[in-house]
């Protein structure tokens, strides 16, 4: 266990490290520099600028730089908030961020498997079609279709919900966002729920539990529920991804000041090392999780530590 | 039997709504441009023939809608192709090749899958001026890599089959052999993962559109247009709910049209 996890996170590193310098080399290649903008400065004071954020140096000692501070958890200055670091920008808006995204994973997780195993128990019944038709719907519809159309019913003409992000703390502002948010992972794993359980429902060892004459419930929980975990166990890398890319979105119709929302402004106002440090920065989170991930694949299922 | 009439169905909304697409704004008395400050934001009517209404600049928004459609479903078929040329190529090789090669190559698949794409397709966007034709290839840059899975494990069993060792007993080369041989055989499982990516790539584009890094102004596509319609939704709803409904009923009929499909494959092979 211990060599698999130490292989693992070898594994993790050269990973980040790709990462990095392609972000890096995209926003290097992009064609005219950060401050190349509607002013036309005098060429001495381009000059001065361009010697103040390094960027006459060569591309590899600049990405050496960039490197070297990363390890130092300093991301540069933003190029369009004057006075203020990268890292004190995501800092401020991250949590929001994160909070957001825990809630959308535990709802999903929680509605998406008992919906899924629920369905897989009825399989073929109205409650199973019904499981997979909602199923399908949540996988088609696209977050920022869902969240504006939420909005104007719930919010808008309902009245029941608030449009936005209120200044009042609690559930109510939180609810939409999250539910948004959860909708597509609930509907895709409920799927995986229901293939992966129906497959280990018709297995031997359940037929075994089952003539000791357990009761369903007793083998769903204590026989089946851990094996028909592990397809969505692997699904958690891809899911996870797709919750950070839906908070841009969520982020932007419920105006929460979170890193999705400070990334889209960073786009457009072209602050590429806020750009590039907010990528780097998801990527890394991203690549550690998909590492805990992998890690507690091997401790669910021991054979993947031999493979 | 059901999933032939699933098939049936699905392609059949989607033949309509891609020829309404292109004749619609032919017979429309009005173009997706031309602007009329007298009449912003009218609600559908057959009337005037603003069927799906007008935008508060006065175009009309069915124009603008099927313009809209046609831009989804061109970036979706570009954006295919470039996947499937690369997934193909990618998943054959690796799956033909087989051992050490095979197993770094998919390794470092499973390294892609994990990563934020979008965000990088965003970097794209932002660094290189929205280049049009570069959304094509960025999105299909990261679409290839489900094809290049199912493509490898379909080669991995036609590599065993008796008219593969005979071609290459006969002494014909690696590569030919991947495209000569291998390549037809895979058509068929081809077809069906193509219908699986369209939708993702119609998400994709609609997405960036949305975001406002995607089509360009009086460009329109699908995602465009919902994201104008969320700024006039509390005093004309009809500007968010019709190309809203629309996105999710060609995503839908795409996503029920390979699965569909996906399963007459299967059932195919399997008897």
């Amino acid at each position: 266990m211990l060599r698999y996890t130490l292989l693992r996170i070898l594994g993790a590193i050269p990973t980040l490290l790709l990462v990095i310098a392609l972000a890096f080399l995209m926003v290097h290649a992009a064609p005219g520099g950060p401050f190349s903008s509607e002013r036309v400065l005098p060429e001495h004071v381009e000059k001065e600028i361009e010697r103040r954020y390094h960027l006459d140096e060569p591309l590899p000692k600049q990405f050496l730089r960039y490197v070297s501070g990363l390890l130092q958890g300093d991301l540069g200055p933003s190029y369009s908030y004057r006075d203020y670091d990268v890292d004190e920008l995501i800092a401020d808006t991250f949590p929001v961020s994160l909070k957001l995204g825990a809630l959308a994973m535990a709802l999903a997780l929680l509605l998406g498997v008992s919906a899924g195993t629920v369905a897989a128990l009825r399989q073929g019944a109205w409650l199973d079609k019904f499981v997979m038709g909602f199923s399908m719907t949540g996988i088609s519809i696209p977050v920022f279709v869902v969240a504006p159309v939420l909005v104007l019913f719930l919010a808008v003409k309902l009245q029941w919900l608030p449009a936005g992000w209120t200044s009042e703390v609690g559930l109510k502002r939180l609810f939409l966002p999250v539910v948004t948010l959860a909708l597509p992972q609930i509907a895709y794993i409920a799927r995986l729920t229901r293939a992966s359980m129906i497959d280990v429902l018709n297995r031997d060892f359940i037929r075994t539990a089952r003539a000791q004459g357990l009761g369903t419930a007793t083998v769903v929980r204590v026989h089946a529920l851990k094996p028909a975990m592990l397809p969505v166990l692997s699904y958690m890398g891809p899911a996870i991804a797709a919750v950070l890319t839906g908070s841009v979105v969520v982020e932007e119709v419920f105006g929460i000041p979170g890193l999705g929302q400070q990334f889209v402004r960073g786009a457009s106002n072209r602050d590429y090392t806020l750009v590039l440090g907010i990528v780097v920065s998801y990527a890394t989170l991203i690549i550690s999780l998909n590492l805990i991930v992998d890690i507690l694949y091997g401790v669910i299922d021991p054979r993947v530590r031999y493979r | 039997m059901s999933a032939n009439r699933s098939i049936r169905v699905t392609a059949g909304i989607l033949i309509t709504i891609a020829l309404v697409a292109l004749v619609g704004p032919w017979i429309s008395p009005h173009d997706y441009v031309t602007t009329n400050f007298d009449n912003p934001l009218a609600p559908p009517s057959l009337g005037d023939m603003h069927l799906f209404g007008t935008d508060d600049l006065g175009r009309d928004l069915f124009v603008r809608t099927m313009l809209g459609i046609r831009i989804s479903l061109l970036v979706a078929i570009v954006a295919s192709f470039v996947s499937l040329v690369i997934g193909v190529a990618y998943g054959a090789i690796a799956g033909f090749v087989g051992g050490r090669v095979d197993a770094a190559m998919m390794r470092f698949v499973d390294t892609l899958y994990a990563l934020p794409f979008i965000f990088f397709v965003i970097l794209l966007m932002v660094a290189f001026e929205r280049n049009f034709l570069l959304i094509f290839v960025a999105i299909g840059a990261i679409n290839w890599l489900d094809m290049a899975r199912i493509v490898r494990g379909q080669t991995l069993s036609l590599r065993e089959r008796e008219f593969v060792e005979a071609a290459r007993l006969t002494g014909v080369s690696t590569l030919r052999i991947v495209f000569r041989h291998i390549a037809p055989n895979l058509i068929g499982i081809v077809i069906v993962y193509v219908t699986l990516t369209i939708p993702q790539a119609i998400l994709v584009e609609s997405f960036l559109s949305y975001l406002g890094l995607g089509v360009q102004e009086p460009q329109t596509s699908l995602g465009a247009l919902v994201e104008a319609g969320v700024t006039l939704m509390e005093r004309a709803s009809w500007s968010l709910l019709i190309p809203a409904t629309l996105l999710a009923l060609i995503l839908m009929c795409f996503n029920f049209l390979g699965d569909g499909l996906r399963d007459q494959f299967d059932a195919r092979n399997l008897s």
